[in-house]
């Protein structure tokens, strides 16, 4: 009996979403792409307002309080549009995402884009240094686990991908920040910024994009850019480690089923360099299906992390939208939920892009 | 005891012959193959090992354990380990540790039990059903796979919990359905490369029904694939459901549930690491063994990482 | 260019920069070191509860401590003595009936805006709590005044004159204590106004926005991030730091380390198994403030097991108070067995009960159940609370009750509760105005215990417990005039209630601060107040 082997999109991450490789068959039919993503947004919408409806935490008393009569809480109920038929109050929300209103958030009395507006570009910040971390460590080894694959380099690069794997994240955060920040004092501790610079930030710095790390630099406040990036460090480094496992997993496999094809032999016979051959030749073939999984655990990465984001006090969006869940916070979970998905399905829809212009095959 | 040593022989060869006599003896040879190519990893049968060993203590967690594991004793709290025979010491309200991590690996095993059982089984039906079948069934299925895929996994299990109050049971249910729609695309994949195949139109020709073909000539080829990719999601379910229980939303106090643990423990972290360190370190062996022991088992299976 | 820093300690920072290939690529971090800036408070707590900064809405602690910082009543709190003093009304007077009260506010007084102080702001704050109509308001609406009747009821006839003519003749010192609450904040009218939309009297401005005469200004809120107070100069007393950074952090072991590393100058919410080590500290040192809050559990009068009133006591003597108090929660709880917290008029500081199994197994005998029962406790999802529930557990085994934990968010456990759905369930009161009457109309005072009563914000209805002894006890001592009468009968209905209610009050809380050795004045605001940043001085920062 042949065992099948397994297509790219089962050898997704555990704990991240997977399958990411089947978007580009559907994508590829290019005219009913735009549709298939408007569907798809819609169904998120309608799902996301139908989920936050059905929770049962009481949206009022987390505004009104312990303390508040029958009387006061009626009336916020009714404030918040709560009286009205389900159907009715979706049309009235989809409407009103539809020109850009989310509503108010009943935690932040603010509007929920503009608390998302802030917490997006925390959490973008910290994704996008952790895939770029995976990136850069996690290609080279696996591409060297490959070349040395069943020798100690491979296992070495194994168990440390797999512990990556492993380790509950929140655990792996506390021990972090005891040992480099606590006890070390390598790392700038939780939070984005020190006091001092988060007092320039707030007075120095003009906030174009609300991603410090960008702003600090575009202003030429680079100690504010500095303590910024040593306050990232330490969470980037602990989400880092996961997609790096992920990353390096990946290309080992990716490299191995490159380095079995007929043309590395014939490079090998032509004389052509091993590290070309190895670097140049196989990496740039596994480079394709590469991009999907990179683009996967950075979409993951983006949904936030609630876990991490506690344990560095990061004001980011998985921390943003749990606490409106728990609160019964419905515009915040709507807003903050579809921002994430919208993200989610515009990376997939950009990596097909890259797939596409990188992989002659597929256009 | 000697009249042993030849008959092993004997099953050795039978195991490793190169002509099968029958279809068992096929799968027995296949089976053979793929267990001592496992066990040919020092890795592999160490991660074997680590779930052997969750497997003995969570049977026999009550023999194993010093204590109670809800036996309190607030006097002699915060303990470290070795002190007055706990162990690894005691938690914050003078619990054994060691006594509660051993009962705790029946929580963490039975989650991963059933996240196993039914996530993978839901993705399986939908995968096969959308790929079977194609056109419209397939796009709303596939459609709805994606939405699920695009929503924050954790809010989802969140909501869930949230609606239905928090609890072990809960928890569960809202990891598998969260963690089905990657199964339902590899299945979906798998049945499309197989639905075009002799074997399928034959089996139509001989007039079964579409749920007998999905379900008896279907499923069984994505199987394989399913399998491995379950061991390999059992560390993720594991820690999806400890990171419910550091949230408060998975098992309820005062049930020993190594999340939880975790998250009671990190108040005293820098005085008594010890408490959120250890459920820390069998919450990593645990999961480790399962990846350790999926990855030899993708190694065997999948031709593509293969030894050359 | 920063003003704020100093440049040091690049090597050690640096470090794991170039440990990491990635960052190496980036350009390595400049490291600073940790310090606070000399002219800026920087506090640590968690200010998650945060969710509107209008004296009119505002309800929750953090809330409650900015708005202590940015507006000024015209009664306050010293923060030295704790005491209700004159603030921005110099003086009052009461007429003859006891229903009119006029204050003369005080002169030269003006807004950070730069607009005076007057009267008519006075008057537009009241009307403007009243009508808006949100959680607190009832600290005002206790006294008659109606979104329809306040107009004529809270006048302002010249700018230095405020009148108030309530429903009723009040003890004077009621009314005065809880004009101390910040919901009687004086906001300035004009700049309030130009922010108004439609009907929401400029709440929704105020809730992210200041407009007082305090000692600061709100600079910035980001919610679960930080609120920057910046120092108002037009505030008649000197103000030491120019700023506060109060700082959302939720680990108590995330605060400590922050503390010790000398980034945050106050962290409040600190853990009792770090407490000793703070203290210890080369740089840090702990400052423990008893506080309002009471911590109780009470069982539902609906259930009929609870009803029975020999069951109730029988917990009460089943509770390990000392056992607890020296454990999971020293230095964050003391023990306190009566509804009205020390620090406020009449409060007992008698404890009846400790841990006595034999009495209480013979008290259950009595009701019924010699076997014990199974019960269920109600609590949020919260660490110490989970603490609690299980060392109750623990010590309500040893009486034969079976007590499960059902562990739920916040507003759903609030929501059960106000539903009076619960069994048994593990809750804190803290006082919303320094007078007894806060607590008293709450655990000892039900005006009617049927469902459709509805007095939702009511703990005895919540319990379903008549109180039919002490409700008009409490109705007699709002009005009474005599100080040391109303005393005794608040004592009185302080030791009814430890007898017969369903409320096993345990503890009133104490806030363990963790503080940076050379900060000094900071005030938590002790059973009656919120915190006070403005009489913070900081070594090397005199005051101006």
């Amino acid at each position: 009996m042949t065992v099948p082997g397994p297509s790219p999109a089962e050898i997704a991450p555990p704990g991240a979403p997977g399958g990411g490789l089947a978007f580009p068959r559907i994508l590829r039919r290019s005219a009913t792409t735009f549709g298939t993503l408007l569907v798809t947004l819609f169904g998120l919408l309608l799902a996301t307002f139908l989920i936050a409806r059905v929770v049962p935490i009481d949206p009022v008393l987390a505004i009104v309080g312990d303390r508040a009569t029958q009387a006061q809480y009626e009336a916020a109920r009714v404030a918040l549009g709560l009286g009205r038929p389900l159907w009715e109050q979706f049309i009235a929300y989809a409407g009103d995402v539809l020109t850009g209103d989310f509503g108010r958030s009943t935690l932040t009395s603010r509007p929920v884009l503009q608390d998302v507006a802030g917490a997006f570009p925390a959490t973008l910040e910290l994704a996008t240094l952790a895939t770029l971390l995976g990136v850069l460590v996690g290609i080279p080894a696996g591409v060297v686990g490959a070349t040395h694959q069943g020798r100690w380099p491979d296992q070495l690069i194994r168990v440390v991908g797999l512990l990556g794997y492993s380790v509950p994240v929140f655990w792996l955060g506390l021990v972090a920040l005891l040992v480099f920040y606590g006890q070390l004092g390598w790392t700038a501790g939780p939070g984005r910024l020190d006091t001092a610079f988060e007092l320039s930030y707030e007075f120095d710095v003009t906030p174009y994009t609300g991603s410090i790390l960008l702003d600090s630099a575009l202003s030429g406040a680079w100690d504010v850019f500095g303590n910024a990036l040593s306050h990232l460090v330490l969470p980037a480094c602990v989400l880092g480690y996961f997609s790096l496992a992920y990353i390096a997993r990946m290309t080992r496999s990716f490299m191995l089923e490159q380095l079995g094809q007929e043309y590395v032999t014939a490079a090998r016979v032509k004389g052509v360099s091993e590290a070309r051959v190895v670097w140049v030749h196989a990496l740039g073939n596994a480079a394709v299906p590469l991009i999907t999984v990179v683009a996967l655990s950075y979409a993951t990465l983006l949904e936030g992390s609630v876990l991490t984001e506690t344990i560095f006090a990061w004001p980011g969006i998985g921390l943003y939208v749990t606490n409106a869940l728990f609160a019964g916070d419905f515009n915040a979970v709507l807003g903050g939920t579809f921002v994430v998905g919208v993200a989610f399905i515009l990376l997939n829809f950009l990596s097909d892009l890259l797939y596409r212009i990188v992989d002659p095959r597929a256009r | 005891m000697t009249s042993l040593a030849p008959e092993k022989t004997d099953l050795r060869a039978w195991l490793n012959s190169d002509t099968p006599r029958s279809r068992g003896h096929a799968r027995a040879i296949a089976l053979w193959g793929a267990l001592s190519d496992l066990a040919r990893n020092p890795l592999t049968v160490f991660g074997a090992l680590l779930i052997l060993a969750l497997l003995l203590t969570a049977a026999f967690a009550p023999l194993i354990a010093t204590h109670a594991p809800d036996a309190q004793n607030l006097a002699g709290r915060l303990q470290p380990p070795g002190w007055n025979g706990h162990l690894l010491g005691t938690d914050e309200l003078g619990r054994d540790i060691f006594s509660r991590i051993v009962h705790g690996s029946r929580v963490t095993l039975s989650v991963v039990a059933i996240v196993a059982l039914t996530a993978p089984l839901f993705g399986l039906l939908i995968g096969t059903v959308a790929g079977t079948l194609g056109g419209w069934t397939d796009r709303v299925l596939m459609r709805f796979t994606d939405i699920v895929l695009a929503f924050p996994r954790l809010v989802l299990a969140l909501a869930f919990v949230a609606a239905r109050g928090p609890s072990i049971e809960n928890a569960v249910i809202a990891i598998a359905l969260t963690a089905w729609p990657p199964y339902a695309r590899v299945a979906r994949a798998e049945a499309l490369t197989v639905r075009r195949s002799d074997y399928i139109a034959a089996a139509r020709l001989g007039g079964a029904s579409t749920p007998r073909i999905i379900l008896f000539h279907v499923v069984p080829m994505c199987l394989s694939s399913v399998i491995v990719r379950v061991t390999l999601d059992m560390a993720g379910i594991i820690l999806t459901a400890a990171g419910l229980g550091f949230l408060g939303l998975g098992a309820q106090p005062p049930l020993a549930e190594w999340g939880a643990m975790i998250s009671s423990g990190r108040q005293f972290l820098l005085t008594n690491p010890w408490v959120a360190t250890i459920p820390g370190i069998a919450i990593l062996l645990v999961s480790l063994g399962f990846n350790l022991l999926g990855d030899g088992l993708r190694d065997v299976l999948d031709p593509r990482s293969a030894r050359r | 260019m920063s003003t704020f820093a100093r440049r040091t300690g690049t090597a050690s920072r640096l470090a794991l920069g170039t440990a990491l290939a990635a960052l190496a690529l980036l350009g390595a971090a400049p490291a600073v070191l940790a310090e606070t800036p000399a002219d800026t408070l920087v506090i640590a707590n968690g200010i998650d509860d945060l969710i509107s900064l209008d004296p009119a809405q505002a309800f929750e602690f953090s809330g409650l401590d900015q708005i202590n910082n940015i507006y000024e009543t015209l009664v306050e709190i010293d923060p030295a003595t704790l005491q209700p003093v004159p603030g921005l009304a110099e003086s009052w007077t009461v007429s003859e009936d006891g229903q009119t009260f006029t204050f003369k506010i005080r002169q030269g007084r003006v807004f950070a805006s730069g607009n005076p102080v007057t009267a008519k702001d006075a008057a537009f704050s009241i009307q403007r709590a009243v009508r808006l109509n949100q959680s607190p308001a009832f600290i005002l609406t206790q006294f008659g005044l109606t979104p329809e009747n306040v107009e004529q009821t809270v006048t302002a006839p010249d700018d230095q004159t405020l009148v108030l003519k309530l429903d009723r003749p009040y003890a004077p010192t009621f009314v005065t204590n809880a004009l101390t609450a910040e919901v009687g904040s004086v906001v300035d009218m004009q700049t309030v106004m130009e922010h108004v939309e439609g009907e929401d009297f400029g709440n929704a401005w105020l809730s992210v926005n200041s407009a007082g005469s305090g000692p600061y200004m709100l600079r910035a809120w980001k919610p679960n991030e930080s609120v920057i107070l910046e120092a108002n100069p037009n505030f008649d007393r000197p103000v030491p730091l120019k700023r506060v950074f109060v700082r959302h952090v939720v680990e108590p072991a995330t605060q400590r380390l922050l503390l010790e590393n000398g980034d945050v100058d106050i962290a409040r919410n600190i853990a009792p198994t770090d407490i000793d080590a703070i203290e210890a500290g080369p740089n840090t040192h702990m400052q423990t403030e008893l506080r309002g809050q009471i911590y109780y559990l009470s069982g539902n009068q609906k259930n009929e097991i609870l009803a029975k009133p020999q069951v109730m006591e029988a917990i009460k003597y089943l509770i390990d108070y000392e056992g607890m108090a020296n454990t999971i929660v020293k230095g964050t709880n003391q023990v306190h067995q009566s509804f009205l917290p020390q620090g406020f008029l009449g409060a007992i500081t008698d404890k009846p009960y400790a841990q006595n199994v034999e009495k209480a197994k013979q008290l259950l005998a009595e009701a019924g159940y010699p076997q014990g029962f199974a019960i269920e406790i109600l609590i949020r999802n919260e660490q110490e609370r989970i603490d609690i529930a299980q060392a109750l557990q623990g010590a309500l085994a040893q009486g034969g009750i079976q007590a499960s934990i059902r562990q739920t968010t916040g507003a759903e456990a609030l929501s059960i509760f106000r539903a009076r759905n619960h069994q048994l369930t593990l809750q804190t009161w803290g006082p919303d105005y320094p007078d007894p009457n806060t607590n008293a109309s709450v655990f000892a005072a039900n005006a009617d215990n049927t469902d459709e009563g509805q007095l939702t914000g009511n703990l005895a209805w919540r319990n379903a417990y008549p109180a039919t002894e002490t409700t008009p006890m409490v109705a007699e001592a709002v009005v009474e005039k005599d100080e040391a009468k109303r005393r005794a009968l608040y004592e009185e209905m302080q030791r009814i209630s430890q007898k017969s209610s369903p409320f096993a009050i345990m503890f009133q809380r104490s806030e363990p601060a963790g503080i940076r050795d050379g900060v000094e004045g900071f005030k938590a605001g002790g059973a009656v107040s919120s915190a006070f940043y403005w009489t913070v001085t900081k070594g090397g920062a005199a005051a101006q």
